[in-house]
Order: C-alpha cells, then structure tokens, then sequence
C-alpha cells in the first residue's frame, strides 16, 4: 500500500497507511502524550490525554484511534489542545490522592511527568477525594484503588498479553475499579506485568514496595539467570553493608529480546542472593565438620590435593562438572582448566536438552536456529513437546503475542493439552512418550503413525498435519527434551526440506546452551567439536590436550565408588540432588564445590568455596535460542568470588601459567585518560567501542572479557559483532559443528529440570517470593495440585 | 446453593436467541434474582460455570448494571425515582415520608426485612410523576399518602 | 395504564393506535396491522430504503441521525449475519415517550423491526427495553408469540420466503446502555460500555455483524411512512424534520402527557395551550426541551419552534423529546444538583473526563446547594463542564455537561444567592410558607 501523506504541526510526512496518528506523530519525534494507548495492546480511546486538533473536525479527536488519512492536517501544540490535556490531569489527579512523597512509583510516575509537562500546579478541588483501602491481592501484588487512573494497561496486558485474563473491571462511574479474579484476590501466574505496566503506583510489587526510592537505586540491565530464555531484566541495586543488595527487578529497559515481558522469577527471584543460607566464607571438613578457612587456606589445600591426585593417579583420576548458571567464560576456563590444567576430559554437566545431536544434525542445514526475536515474527510455528507457558515463559509470551499480533500459525504437539493451545491453529494430542514417532512420520516414515494416532486423531489427520506443515515456508520448529538423538535428526531432515525453516531446541537454566556450547561433556570441545579433532585450540593452548573421550557424569560416579575417580571438582551443580546419586557413592572421593547454598552435593565437598552468581559478576549467556547477551555485575558482595576468580586463584596455586589460561596480554594498549576523565555516559561509550575493537588493555586475567576473546575467536558460530554486544545487544550465535555422525550423543543424561513457573531448581528454593506464591493458601488447591513442585 | 432444577431451565431456555452462551448472563442473572431475591458470590459462580464465562467477568457485569443485587434484599424491593420530574414534582417529601414510615434510609432494608428501599434514576413516569416502583408494578401520580398506602399491599 | 392525554393539535401518527386496544394482534391488524411489512417484502429493500429517505425521518433517540441514511450503510453482502437492534433503553430523565408506544402499540415496533430487516437483508431482531419496564415484559412477549402464531415471524413470514426472527431482551438498569455502541455491549451480555468507533455498527455491530440501530420511536414510525409513502411523512414536518415526533411533557405544566405534534412546533405553544399553562398560576420559569442533557432554555427563550435545526440554533436540541417544565419555585441550583446526581450515577466509569467531571461535578453542587459554596465554586462548575464537552468517549459527558454550562450561564445570579453559608433561597421561601 502507498504512504499516506499527512501534516502534523506544519511537518509533512508520509507514514503507511493503517498508521495511526499517534505512532505517526512519534515517528517525526512528535509525543502525544497517553496513558492508556500501549503499543501492542487493544485500543481504548479511554484516558482523553492524547485528543489533536485535524482541521475540518469540529471536535478534537484522539490521536490513539484515529487511523491517518490522506492529507490530514493535524495540531498538536494548539492552546485548545494543551488546555484540554490540562483539564484532563486536573480532572485526574480531583481523586488521586497527592500521596507521592511515599508512592513507589513517585520519581517514576507518568502522571507525575505528565502534570510536570502539562498540568496545573493549582488543585481546584476543595471537596473530600474518593477514599478505598489497599487490598493485597497476593504475595506480590497490592493495588491501590484511590492511585489508580483507569487506564486498564493491567487488564489488557494480563488477557492479552499473558493469556490469564486474572483482572477485569467492576463497578461503575467514579466507584468503579480493577477487580482481581477471585474479587479479592489473585490467582494468576503471578508475573508482575500488571505492575510494571501501570503507569502510576495503584498496582505495587510485595517486594519491593516502600522500600527505597527509586532515585537511591543503581539500575543495571543484565540477563535473568532462571531459565533459559534470556530475559534482560534491570536490577535495582542499593548499597548495603555487604557490598550491594538487589531490592528489585523490573523490565523497564524494553531493548531487550523479552520486549515488555517478564515473569515472576525474573521480576522476583533475585531474592535467593541474599538468603540467609548463603555462604559467606569458604568452608574445609576437618574432622568431620565443615569449618570456616581463608581463601588462601582453601586454595592450598585444593591445589595441594589435586596436585597429590594427579601425580599419584594422573588426569583421568579427576572429574569436572560444570554449572548451566555459570557464564560462558567461567564454562569455558572451567573445561579448558580440565583439559589443559588436570589433563582429563572427565566433564560434563546437567544436562537438560541433546544440544549434541541438535548441532550434529544441523550438519545438515547451515545457519537454521532461530532467534528468540525471530520466534515473534515467524510466520508459523511448529512446537513439539514441552510446555513453554511454566517452563518458558518468555518463549510462550513470543508466541502468543506472535499469533495475536501478527496472525502467524501455531501447530502444537503435545502429549498434555498445553495451555498454548488455545492460540494454536491446530492442536494435536499424541500418547505420552510417541514425540519420537512424531519425528520419524514428518520424516517420511508413514509406519511410525501407528504410535500416534488415537481416538480423534487419524493417519490422515496426520497425514494432513505433515502436508499443511510441509506448506509453511519460514517455519519455527521448537522442541522440548522429549526429542533426543537421532529423532533430531529425523526432525531436522523434515525441516530441511522446508524453504526457510529454523529450530529451537529447548534446554532448561539459563546458561544450559552455554555449557554446551562451551564444551562440558567429555567427548566434546567448545563449539561441539569432537576432543579427537581439536587442533586448533591444542594449537592455541600452545599444549597437548588428551584426545579420548573422558567419561559422562553417571560414569564418573559410577568410578568414584568404586575408587577409580579420586577427586571431583564441581562448579556450580547440584547432581546429588538433580539425578538422585547415593551420596555414600562419592564418599571416597575428593570433592571441591563452588556455590551459594550448602546443597546436597556442597555438603559431600571437603572444600566448599563461596560463588557469586550471574547477578554479580561480569561476563556472557546464551540462552536455548542461541542468542548471546551480556551479564552486567549488578555489584561486589565482599564476602564471596565469581567462580572465574577462584578458579584463577586454585590454577595459580597449582603453579600453572595464567596467561596460558586467559590470554590477558594479548590486546594492544591505548590511552584511556581522557575519556576515563569524561563524563560516565561519554566514557562507557567509549569503553564500548574500545573493548569491542579489542583496544581495551586486558590488564588483568580475571577480566572475563578476556575469555570472551578467545572464545569468539576459536568457538565456531560465536563470531558477533562486539560492539553490539558489550551495548546490551543480543546477538544470535550458530551452530557450525558440521560433523554429524561422530558426535556420541548419550539421550540417558538427559534430564529436563520440569520447572514451573514458580520453581527454578535449586535456586528456586532459596527465593522467598516463590516460596511465599507456591505457599500462598489462597491458592486454590486444585490448582496446586496440577502443579507439582520439583525443586 | 446450587442453581435449582427450574432456574437451570428458565437460563437454558435463553439459550437459542443468541449466537453464544454469555449473552444470556443479565437475563440468567435476573432468572435467579428473581427466585432468590439476591446474587450471590455462590450463585455467581454457578451462573459462570453455566454460560462459560469467568467469575471476575460475570461480577464486572452484574456490578454495572443498576437492577441487580448483589447484596441481600427484603421481600419487597421499593425503587423511589429521583430525577428531575420526580424531583420537582415532589420526590423530597415522598422521601421523607417513606424513610420516616419504614424507619429505613434510602439504601436499607427494614428491620422486619419487608423492604428495602432504594433511590433509582428516571423510571420513564414522567408525565405521571412523581413515581415509584415497588417490585414490578409502577406506582404513579404519588404523593406521601398515596405512597404510604401503596407499600400496604405488600406483606 | 390508558389514562392518555390529547390535544386538537396533535397529528396522530405514532400514536394514531395509542388506547384503541392495538396490543391485540386482531385489533391491530384492523388498524392496518403488518400491511407495511408485505408492502416491504413486495417492493424490495432498495425502494424501502428510498421511502425512508424521502421521508426525511431522523432518530427519535436523540442524536437525529437520518434513518434511511443509517440503512443504507450497510453492506449489502456481509461474511457475518446482519442484526436489526431497537433501542428501547429509553432513560433519558424527563423522557416517557416509548414506554407509551410498547404499552398501546407493540406490534407497530415489531413491524418497524422486521421492515428495516427486509431493507438491510438482516434475518434475525433484537428488541432491547430497559430493565424499568419489566411490566411492558408481558406486553411485548405476548405481541411476539401472536406474531409468530400468525406466521408473520419466524420461517417464511407471509409466505414471501423471507426469514425473520425478533426476540424480546430485557435491560437491567444502565442509562449508558442508550448508547447504540453500549447496546451492542450489553446485549452480548458485557459490561454496558461504548465501543471505538469507526467501525460503525452498520459495518461492524452485534457479534462483529452489519447491524441496524434505531429507537423504538423511530421503528415504530416505519410502518407508518411505508404505508403513507415518504413524501406525506415528510410534509408533516418542517424542511429536513421529517413527520411528528412524541413530546413528553412532563413538570410543572397543568396537563402533562406525552403528545404526538409535527416537528417545528412551537414550544411555548405547546406549554401554554397543549400544557394547559403552568399549574398553580405560577410563572414559567425555565424548559429543558429534550431530556435532562440539553441546554435549559430561559423563559424568554421558548417562542421557538421544536425541531433540529431550530432549536440547535436557539442554542439547545431537541434531543430525546423530553420537556420538563419548570415554574418560578425551582431552584435552578438543586435542579442542575439533580441531573448531575443522574449523570454522575449513570457515567459507565469507562474514560477520565465523564468519570472524574461528574463526581466532581456533583460533590461541588452538593455542597453548594447545601450552603457551602464558595465563589470561585461558580466559575469552577463552568470550567469542569466546558472541559468535558466534546471531550469524553460518548456523548454521556456531553450530556452532563451541557445543562451545567447553560444552567450557570442563565442562572449566574441564583448561584450568588447561595454564597457563602445561605441557605436556598426557594427553600428558605417554602419553608416559610409551612405553618409551624
């Protein structure tokens, strides 16, 4: 269709047609103001804020549902229009209680800014305002009834967006009001959105409410470390005794790939950083009893130990597991420390999805994984398994608002019917445990339709299913870990055969990608490259590496007990807990773990050493999608190190050469002076640039940035832009393994987490918001009942 | 209380006017008011269960419209009209005379639980103003006496 | 409830069946029953729809839109069903007109139905009434099943092959449901809130169908220019104002009613001589002459003839055809105090300026009334309203605020008299007049 010539305040511009006014007007950089336009969401022409003059209308008009037209001739900045945005604050704010100086959203109110910008300063009204208590309408949302605009952004945001429809309208004129769906309470799925959405404080979060002012907070966008689909959320972070302390998690950076989405473990959940329980110093058995040791302390015996067993035993008397919550680079040190320093290719880790067999199989179709922002404009999508809606929630908000939005096909197979159903084109219920035979049929294999076809699902309802999926081009493929090994490949060879088609693999935890990109398993190197064919990291390592295939975590459990595996080194996992190990099975064994929590697994360590988590430290993520972003360090807690530290400490304590670990020295040196002396925001962009260009003096091993140089250079599909990375930016990584049928995959260890929306492995338990929503007695019990708690 | 055998009915037989379930919800609403008086939080949910509609939906719905009752009501429901023609043909004094007779202000129910009395907009008795309904029937033309005299026939 | 008023200048035509017993199907068909509807099926729905615009017949709900204009808006071929909706949610305050039309002539709004249906190729009516009529519920119902007895509803009525279903659905109480958009809402059975428009109901209305909406006045005229032809509709009118119109005369006037009278009539002929004057002997003081929402017209003012355009031009409308007549004992304060407590109560709460105008309207009237204004109360009262006309999402806030513009425009002086801690002036007065 051709642009549609329009004027508004004397500017000619031609915006396509369907544009309405106030996304045009936006588009020369023209602010009509609203509050209950939002993009994205339903029209309701209700808050009166963004009325324009259009010449030969007698009446204004507003800018949020009226479609521009050929040759409309629009004001915005007319003294009629100003007095009517005028009025309508006045008219507003005759109800709303002035209650700013303790409101958590003074500092970050719209109707504050708007009556900044446009408003009177002088209350006409001398009668009483309309008073309601609060009501608390769960552990974490309180709504506020008198603050409270009518915008309906919560409304449209909890049905449109989140498909909950938790919250309506009731009531009428000046008495009505936001009800919640159980008219005084909420059951939902708790995400928060409702809260960040609201443009004043009438919807407030239980846990952040009253407890700081915004103003007092640092705000730093990084990458939730729940589950895997790589959610920038904003830490509000304020100083405290020990360092830091994160009070809140909003989305208020909308850059990122969730767009305005969050649920509420990204929103809430940070709060396990700063659970009681942590451990605040590293601890060494003696006599039975885990007793508090210096850092120094705790190195050397790590180091005095190991070096006993390697020398007496050799490498493959050690074992390495690694974490799905560690950053790209620690996971990467973490098996390069394995194979270079410990000289074993025992590695692996939880595994959650067979990202093997998916890389391998990809062999076959270069450059087809799809991004989670392609997963919002994909024309159609097929989803295999899994149910994103507890276990990916972004994921399941992508494609929702996908189908809503853009009117794309949605194709679901599932053994339950999943709630994404109800967006799907077509919804097909196949016998719990027949995914595999799903695979082979689109494959071709018209035989394996035996295994699937039921009731109301025939052959030739398959049959159609395959025709009418073979006729989508740019189709999504998304699977869960109910496809595994060579049922991938059939799955890939079914969308090899589709112009344009690309897949996601669905892992759990938020860096489950990263671990395997990163090489944890132990017959394969970083980028899914198999540990016989690794000359160019034995080139870059400048050392030999061991080239058999090192044995996977049950093997290596299944050595410590009978003696064969003498020590353990566990980053950030909890396999004791995750596959049910008999403890007495590694109680011969040597074990060092990094965590927070004395867990199952820490418990068994003689050496426990107090980790940071993603929220304090520095590096990258990928999430299931592939897409790399960046971990900001929302703040130093002085009493624990990032696992990429300690990890340095215990390799120099084995007297082994950091710069063969971290290659620190090898970026040229520039003058930072004057830009270091300007202010922040000049020098942050600078230091972008620099960095990306690698002219940033790595003056230090424990720089992560360091490792991410190394990794980009040597890890296949993990060559992006640098600059748009280290700006926040995702940026999509491939697989480029390109050796399909050498790679071992070994679908028993896989593990999928289960995760609900209100668990999050061990993590979860340590959060005190989650606990307090899955302990919520208003909840009613058949709906705790069908979701089972696994933590 | 679930929804009686003959309430479930009279909703159902709704059903085939309209092209879906939910717009039978004010009339399913009225069904049961007009058995029981009143709606309750039970009898809400038992009307969404019916037509498939949400309970916050169906609240939102018979919180906005002016003739369904949410809270309890005495037997006989006197709706006292109170816009303009009413008022100025004499609605104050009607008022006046009916709080002070049933001992109750607008908006309550008497202690005997016979009526409860409540002020409604414009009954389109204009021209016979001021008026008053009492359950369904119209009373016109009144004034205090005459009011007073028609509230005698409900017991 | 036959006790009808009349007047020798009243031209019956909506009415011309009021107290004959027209409610009995027999009786009706006697009085020209269901001929406009086998007209309609024999000449088609283009000539119908021609009929209807030379009769130059505009909505009695209010806005005046012109009906056959309104008809011919709808698409011929639509995906969805087509819906004819009467509009029977007559609450206007100071208007009773089609409470009388359901009580003495249901079948003529039954016939208007299932005319526009033929016109617009829709098969299926709704006729909406407000939940205050319940006692027309019976009326109505019966007139339906007698209809569909006959055959004149339901499958092939009249033997023309043609389909056409009208059912009864009852309100419960929501002047905002008058609303055509609101209807729509509260018919699906939702909360009684406007829709965005464009898209207009013609296009895309009940259960996202083509959808006709008139009043019940205005369906229930139908038959009757069906049957008399366009043109002798229109020549009872004046130039654009089509026909007769029913005007309910309500208030202080010795002979209230609701009077059918040709569009252009003079209104303060119709006080005077159809009224029978003021009761009481007192002196005319104001007249709202077309429901509570439309500007009050002074005393001085009503030597104006009651049409559109007249009376948009005396500064007022003629709006649902609602005149209230007020003498010389009404305070011009308490009255405005009034309807804002009507349109206070009725705003659907749906947008900021209706909402937050008419509660803050209504607390500043309260108070005033009761003697606790203050001056800059006045002009407040003013800015408030001027600030919500135009500028709501339907006309309800219009509606509020246009009487308060006019009443303290006209009234200024007996605002003043209320200042600072005096009592009412009027009620001061009347209750001086009580012997102790």
């Amino acid at each position: 269709m051709p642009d549609v010539n329009i004027t508004v305040d004397g500017k000619k511009l031609a915006v396509p047609a369907g544009t309405l006014l106030i996304e045009a007007c936006k588009s020369v950089g023209i602010e009509v103001p609203s509050f209950c336009y939002y993009p994205g969401l339903s029209l309701q022409g209700a808050c009166r804020m963004c009325l324009v003059k259009i010449e030969k209308m007698p009446k204004l008009q507003t800018a949020c549902t009226t479609v521009v037209t050929e040759g409309m001739v629009v004001s915005t900045e007319i003294d009629e229009v100003r007095q009517a945005r005028k009025a309508m604050l006045e008219l507003l704010l005759a109800n709303h209680p002035l209650d700013c100086p303790v409101c958590d959203a003074g500092g970050e109110c719209e109707l504050q800014d708007m009556t900044f910008s446009y408003g009177a300063a002088e209350s006409k009204l001398i009668d009483i305002k309309n008073h309601k208590d609060e009501q608390q309408w769960s552990p974490v949302v309180y709504f506020d009834r008198p603050r409270c605009i009518m915008c309906y952004r919560c409304v449209r945001i909890c049905g449109e967006g989140m498909d909950v429809w938790a919250l309506g309208t009731a009531n009428r004129g000046s008495a009505q009001l936001i009800m919640p769906n159980h008219s005084d309470y909420l059951e939902c799925e708790e995400c928060g959105m409702c809260i960040d959405i609201c443009p004043v404080g009438a919807l407030t979060s239980g846990a952040y409410r009253y407890k700081t002012r915004p103003w007092e907070m640092k705000h730093v966008g990084t990458v939730c470390t729940h589950c895997a689909d790589g959610c920038k959320t904003t830490l509000g972070v304020r100083r405290s005794p020990t360092g830091m302390q994160i009070v809140r998690g909003d989305n208020r950076d909308k850059s990122g790939i969730n767009g305005d989405f969050l649920c509420i473990k990204g929103r809430y959940a940070f709060d396990f950083a700063s659970h009681d329980h942590r451990i605040q110093q590293p601890l060494i058995r003696r006599e039975g009893r885990h007793v508090p040791a210096s850092y120094d302390q705790a190195y050397e015996h790590i180091a005095l130990r190991l070096k006993e067993i390697r020398e007496q035993h050799g490498g493959h008397a050690i074992g390495v597991i690694g974490s799905t919550r560690t950053s790209n680079e620690e996971s990467y040190l973490l098996q390069k420390f394995a194979r270079l320093l410990l000289g074993t290719n025992n590695i692996d880790h939880h595994r959650t999805a067979d990202f093997p067999s998916f890389a391998g199989a990809l062999a076959r179709k270069k450059d087809a994984t799809a991004s989670m922002r392609d997963v919002f404009n994909a024309p159609a999508i097929l989803l295999i398994g899994n149910d994103p809606t507890e276990q990916h929630p972004l994921l399941a908000w992508q494609i929702r608002n996908n189908v809503r939005l853009h009117r794309a096909r949605l194709y679901v197979v599932n053994s339950s019917p999943i709630k994404l159903r109800r967006q799907a084109a077509s919804f097909t219920q196949i016998p719990a445990g027949s995914e595999p035979q799903l695979a082979a049929f689109l494959a071709g294999d018209d035989s394996a339709a035996n295994a699937l076809a039921s009731g109301e699902i025939t052959r030739e309802a398959l049959a159609a299913l395959r025709d009418k999926l073979r006729g989508e081009p740019n189709l999504i493929i998304i699977f869960g870990s109910e496809l595994r090994g060579s049922s991938i490949d059939s799955l890939v060879r079914f969308g090899a055969a589709i112009s344009g088609a690309k897949f996601v693999c669905l892992g759990d935890y938020a860096n489950s990608r990263g671990a395997a990109d990163m090489g944890l398993y132990p017959d394969l190197l970083p980028g899914y490259v198999p540990v016989g064919s690794g000359a160019r990291f034995h080139e870059e390592w400048g050392a030999p590496v061991p080239t058999e295939p090192g044995m996977n975590l049950l093997q290596m459990v299944d050595a410590a007990k009978a003696g064969r595996l003498k020590a353990l080194y566990i980053v950030g996992a909890n396999p004791v807990a995750r596959y049910n190990l008999d403890p007495f099975a590694l109680s011969k064994t040597f074990i060092v773990a990094h965590d927070m929590f004395l867990t199952e697994t820490a418990l068994l360590a003689e050496v426990i050493l107090p980790a940071a988590n993603a929220y304090e430290k520095s590096g990258t993520f990928t999430n299931t999608c592939g897409d790399l972003q960046l971990l900001k360090k929302a703040g130093d807690i002085t009493t624990v190190k990032s696992d990429f530290e300690m990890l340095l400490r215990v390799a120099d304590r084995l007297g082994f050469d950091l710069r063969q670990l971290v290659p620190f020295r090898q970026a040229e040196r520039a003058d930072l002076g004057q830009s270091r002396g300007a202010q922040s925001g000049e020098a942050d962009r600078h230091a972008i640039w620099l960095e990306a260009h690698g002219l940033e003096p790595k003056l230090s091993p424990f720089d992560p940035i360091a490792m991410l140089d190394e990794i980009q250079r040597l890890v296949p599909g993990y060559d992006v832009s640098r600059v748009e990375l280290l700006a926040g930016n995702d940026q999509h990584t491939s697989i480029e393994a390109g050796v399909a049928s050498s790679i071992a995959s070994q679908p028993e260890l896989i593990l999928p987490a289960n995760d609900t929306l209100f668990t999050s492995g061990t993590l979860g338990r340590y959060s005190r918001t989650l606990n307090s929503v899955i302990e919520n007695p208003r909840r009613a019990p058949a709906d705790k009942a069908d979701r089972e708690v696994v933590v | 209380m679930p929804l009686s055998a003959e309430e479930r009915r009279e909703i159902e037989a709704e059903f085939p006017r309209y092209p879906t379930r939910r717009a039978v919800c004010i009339d399913a609403m009225k069904i049961v008011q007009r058995h029981r008086g009143w709606i309750s939080d039970e009898s809400l949910e038992d009307i969404a269960q019916l037509l498939e509609m949400s309970l916050d939906e169906l609240d939102g719905v018979a919180t906005f419209y002016n003739l369904l009752f949410r809270k309890p009501v005495g037997r006989h429901v006197v709706l006292l009209c109170d816009s303009v023609s009413c008022w100025i043909m004499g609605y104050d004094r009607l008022r006046e005379r009916l709080c002070s007779k049933l001992g109750a202000r607008l908006g309550e129910t008497t202690a005997d639980g016979r009526f409860t009395l409540l002020p409604i907009v414009c009954l389109g008795a204009c021209d016979h103003a001021p008026a008053m309904m009492v359950d369904e029937d119209l009373h016109r033309d009144l004034d205090p006496e005459k009011a007073e005299q028609a509230l005698e026939n409900y017991k | 409830m036959a006790d009808l008023v009349s007047h020798p200048d009243e031209v019956k035509v909506v009415s011309r069946r009021f107290g004959q017993g027209a409610a009995n199907l027999d009786r009706y068909l006697e009085l020209d029953g269901y001929k406009a509807v086998q007209k309609a099926l024999s000449i088609g729905p283009d000539a119908v729809i021609n009929e209807m615009k030379a009769s130059n017949l505009r909505g009695r709900g209010g806005a005046g839109f012109p009906t056959g204009m309104k008809w011919s808006f709808v698409p011929k071929q639509a995906p969805k069903p087509k819906y004819v909706l009467c509009n029977g949610d007559e609450s206007e305050p100071g208007t009773c007109k089609d409470r009388l039309i359901l009580e003495h002539d249901p079948h003529s709004v039954i016939e208007g139905v299932v005319v526009a249906g033929i016109a617009v190729g829709s098969h299926t009516g709704y006729i909406y009434i407000r939940g205050e009529y319940r006692y027309l519920s019976e009326i109505m119902q019966k007139a339906l099943a007698d209809a569909y007895a006959r055959g004149f509803l339901g499958k092939n009525i009249f033997g023309s092959g043609y389909d056409f279903d009208v059912y009864w659905h009852g309100g419960a109480g929501a002047y905002e449901v008058g609303e055509e958009s609101a209807l729509m809402e509260s018919l699906e059975g939702k909360r009684g809130v406007p829709r965005i428009r464009p898209p207009f109901p013609a296009v895309v209305g009940l259960w996202g169908g083509p959808t006709v909406i008139n009043n019940v006045e205005t369906l229930a005229s139908v038959p009757h220019i069906m049957l008399g032809g366009g043109e002798w509709y229109a020549s009872l009118g004046t130039p654009k104002n089509g026909g007769t119109r029913l005007f309910c005369l309500s208030g202080h006037v010795a002979k209230p009613g609701v009077y059918e009278l040709p569009l252009g009539y003079n209104l303060k002929k119709m006080i005077f001589e159809v009224g029978g004057g003021i009761r009481d002997g007192n002196k005319l003081k104001a007249v709202t002459p077309g429901g509570s929402s439309t500007p009050v017209l002074k005393a001085d003012e009503c030597d104006v003839g009651m049409d559109f355009d007249q009376l948009m031009k005396a500064g007022s409308m003629l709006g649902s055809g609602g005149v209230v007549v007020l003498d010389d004992t009404t305070c011009m304060v308490k009255y405005l105090q009034r309807i804002m407590m009507f349109y206070q109560h009725e705003s659907c709460g749906w947008c900021i300026p209706c909402r937050e105008g008419t509660d803050w309207l209504k607390k500043t009237l309260n108070r005033f009334h009761a003697g606790g204004g203050v001056e800059k109360d006045i002009g407040n009262i003013q800015y408030l309203a001027e600030n919500m006309l135009g500028r709501t999402f339907c006309p309800l806030g219009d509606a509020a605020a246009m009487p308060a513009i006019s009443i303290v425009k006209k009234y200024r002086n007996e605002f003043e008299d209320h200042l600072n801690g005096r009592p009412c002036p009027l009620e001061a007065k009347a209750l001086e007049a009580v012997p102790a």
